[in-house]
């Protein structure tokens, strides 16, 4: 039972990031009709926005106490980071809390990644077949991992959570099942509810703005809503940028759980789109249980009992789910009828 | 895209392939492209980008899990040595049998699909294979090692040769390695290459290009597609795994990177890029990626301060920081760059762009030849 939660609880925090992936892709995709590969590029440089912002506090001030000395006799060379010379305890704290407080350049930045994005390429592929979106936005995820890379190197740039969420939580002597049963990062926790607060807002955002009514129309009936005379491609574009951001955070939010490299973008981009397909492309609420869902199963097809059963299960169930469904279910589990159809 | 169907044109275009293909040693050595490593890379890739082209570029069908085929084929290959011995012929058609099936079972559940869903379930397949290849089917695949051929095993046909040395394949007493490798790449190019010629040009490849370009109307007239999507998907699967046999004939050794997703996405690149539905276009799109890996990742900020010292030395600085960008370890970005541009201004590939050229320079030449004429109708 334990060992059940446990693997309930490791699916979550994956199925969040998948959630939220595949919630930016298929609210392109609904919209602008764009199959969109660059968007695991989008998660990376959001998390590598946190590993900017985390290098951009780390300057260091090296100042030379003569008062004391090191064991060599050399005089100490004691460092501190700019921001904790001038701003004192406020600078510690951010420094501490680099990853979430990223959050803020975050939001700027992949907003206006997302804006440059969409028109300045994606604008120009809206009546060209899937096939020219797939390939051009493929060759931007090229482009942008290797940016990213030559920038930062090939290494993976570990981030580390604030110190009150790094330790774990006991989530077992909670729930009364006995100390140290259930053991589960608090960081993977925050994760968990960041992502649902992320998918709520996005979704309050859609369901109960005026903007949000629109871009629903505008992802039932695109025509009638250009003839009711409303700039639906100026909304698209800002649809995109929020999509960006979506995935930006996503990223930015993952840093601690999974160190950052250039190419953790193409790993998650694979298993999003099989996540939205699984859902039924087109559908937000099918993108995001998918998400979930794959998570949690991807998890416990790596407990012990059923790897046992079934050897190697853990790798494969993803895609063997994704199969059954295609098959089973031609349109995903929530898919509309008349999308990506011909 | 336009095609000849003459039979002449077409004669005069396999000769003058076959004719390029072997002289390759000769007129790739000025770039710099002339030894045979790389140039059995061009037969293979050339292949393999041939053989996808023959599902994507007729059917328009976009796989995104050919890399299985080439593993599967890879590893048959080997398995081939590691029982029958160190003949490539064997390893050739077993290799090509093996993925043949392999398509065949795959292909049969992806094309119940079409358009994305068929990319993901291909993908969804081989990302399976690999996964599989590297966890559980070790005992097959020899897990991140990578499956080679060892002095122990059987050998059935030629266990009692124990020759010196590291063992390779070989051909009536040749080599599978260097030149002679090479030409045994480039013999199966070759014949590959007329076949993808004959079956572009025969019925059935028609009834592929109507699936392309519009299946409903195709199943209107009473055609089942199916059939001949499957038998291209296995076909183009058949190819691969030639690929992947020949990539082990040179050099014995068969990993499951092979099969990654990143290679299936190359030889997508590879047919793009040369222009997808034309004979030509994959092998040559394959043959460039290939040599742009080779030839722009051995750049290093040296060879390009050499090439950039007629300018001014704070231009020269600047020049060498920007285009380092794009050489060595950075080639794959001018590969992204390159493959975006194709993609935007040039969506037929190279051969789209050479067939414009050639319109520009007729259009130019009649343009002086008969200037006071009337504009002919096309």
């Amino acid at each position: 039972m334990d060992e059940i939660l446990l693997q309930f609880l490791n699916g979550l925090d994956k199925g969040g990031a998948y959630a939220l992936i595949a919630l930016g892709l298929t609210l392109i995709f609904g919209t602008l009709g764009v199959v969109n590969f660059a968007h695991g590029a989008l998660f990376m440089l959001g998390a590598f926005c946190a590993v900017s912002f985390n290098l951009l506090l780390s300057l260091q001030k090296v100042t030379v106490d003569p008062t004391k000395t090191t064991a060599w006799g050399t005089p100490l060379e004691v460092r501190t980071p700019y921001v904790e010379a001038y701003l004192g305890d406020f600078g510690h704290w951010i420094l501490n809390y680099s990853v979430p407080v990223s959050i803020l350049l975050a939001i700027p930045v992949m907003l206006l990644i997302g804006f440059a994005m969409e028109r300045g390429l994606i604008k120009h592929f809206y009546t060209r077949p899937h096939a020219d979106q797939i390939l051009v936005t493929f060759g931007l995820a090229i482009v942008l991992q290797e940016i990213v890379k030559s920038i930062y190197g090939a290494n993976p740039i570990p981030q580390v959570a604030p110190d009150v969420v790094s330790g774990a939580a006991d989530i077992g002597a909670m729930l009364g099942l006995g100390a140290g049963v259930i053991v589960y990062p608090w960081w993977r926790m925050v994760y968990l509810l960041f992502s649902l607060v992320v998918i709520a807002i996005v979704f309050a955002f859609l369901q109960f703005t005026t903007f949000g009514m629109v871009v629903r129309a505008g992802m039932a009936d695109r025509e009638t809503v250009g003839l009711l005379g409303i700039n639906i491609e100026r909304r698209f574009t800002i649809v995109f940028a929020i999509a960006a951001v979506v995935a930006g955070l996503a990223g930015v939010m993952y840093t601690p759980i999974l160190p950052p490299d250039y190419h953790m973008g193409m790993d998650f981009l694979v298993l999003s789109f099989v996540v939205v397909v699984v859902g039924g492309m087109g559908s937000l609420t099918g993108a995001v249980s998918a998400g979930f869902l794959l998570g949690i199963l991807q998890s416990f097809a790596s407990m012990n009992e059923v790897k046992a059963i079934f050897p190697g299960i853990d790798q494969i169930i993803i895609y063997l789910v994704a199969v059954v469904i295609l098959l089973v279910r031609p349109r995903g589990l929530m898919g509309r009828k008349g999308v990506m159809e011909n | 895209m336009k095609t000849r169907l003459s039979p002449v044109g077409d004669m005069v275009l396999f000769a003058a392939f076959t004719g390029a293909v072997l002289t390759m040693p000769i007129w790739l050595a000025p770039v710099g492209a002339g030894y045979p490593d790389l140039l059995q890379k061009f037969a293979i890739y050339g292949l393999f980008a041939t053989g996808f082209n023959i599902l994507f570029g007729l059917t328009g069908y976009l796989s995104f899990g050919h890399a299985a085929f080439l593993g599967v084929g890879s590893y048959t290959a080997v398995w081939s040595f590691k029982l029958l011995g160190m003949n490539p012929i064997p390893a050739v058609l077993l290799a090509i049998v093996v993925s043949g099936i392999f398509a065949l079972l795959i292909g049969y559940v992806s094309l119940r699909r079409s358009g994305i869903y068929f990319s993901i379930l291909t993908l969804a397949f081989a990302q399976m294979c690999y996964n599989l290849a590297y966890s559980v089917l070790t005992p097959i695949t020899n897990g991140e090692t990578g499956l080679r051929v060892l002095e122990t095993d059987p050998r059935i046909f030629d266990s009692t040769t124990r020759a010196e040395g590291p063992l390779i394949s070989k051909l009536f007493g040749f080599d599978m390695t260097g030149y002679p490798g090479f030409y045994f790449c480039a013999v199966l190019l070759i014949i590959g290459f007329f076949v993808a010629q004959r079956i572009a040009r025969s019925p059935f490849g028609t009834m592929l290009k109507a699936v392309k370009s519009n299946q409903n109307r195709m199943t209107y007239t009473g055609l089942n597609p199916r059939p001949y999507t499957l038998a291209a998907f296995v076909i183009s699967g058949m190819y691969a795994g030639l690929a992947g046999a020949l990539l082990c004939i040179t050099d014995p050794l068969a990993g499951a990177e092979r099969m990654q997703w990143t290679a299936s996405g190359e030889v997508v690149l590879m047919t793009i890029l040369g222009g997808a539905g034309t004979l030509l276009g994959p092998i040559l799109g394959a043959g460039l990626i290939k040599y742009f890996e080779n030839i722009f990742s051995a750049f290093n900020e040296h060879t390009l301060s050499s090439i950039f010292s007629f300018l001014p030395d704070f231009l020269k600085e600047l020049a060498v920081a920007i285009s380092s960008l794009f050489v060595g370890e950075g080639w794959q970005l001018t590969l992204g760059v390159l493959f975006m541009l194709i993609v935007i201004f040039l969506p037929g590939g190279i051969m789209e762009g050479l067939a414009r050229i050639g319109k520009l320079f007729r259009r130019i030449g009649r343009g002086s030849d008969k200037s006071h004429a009337t504009a002919p109708a096309e």
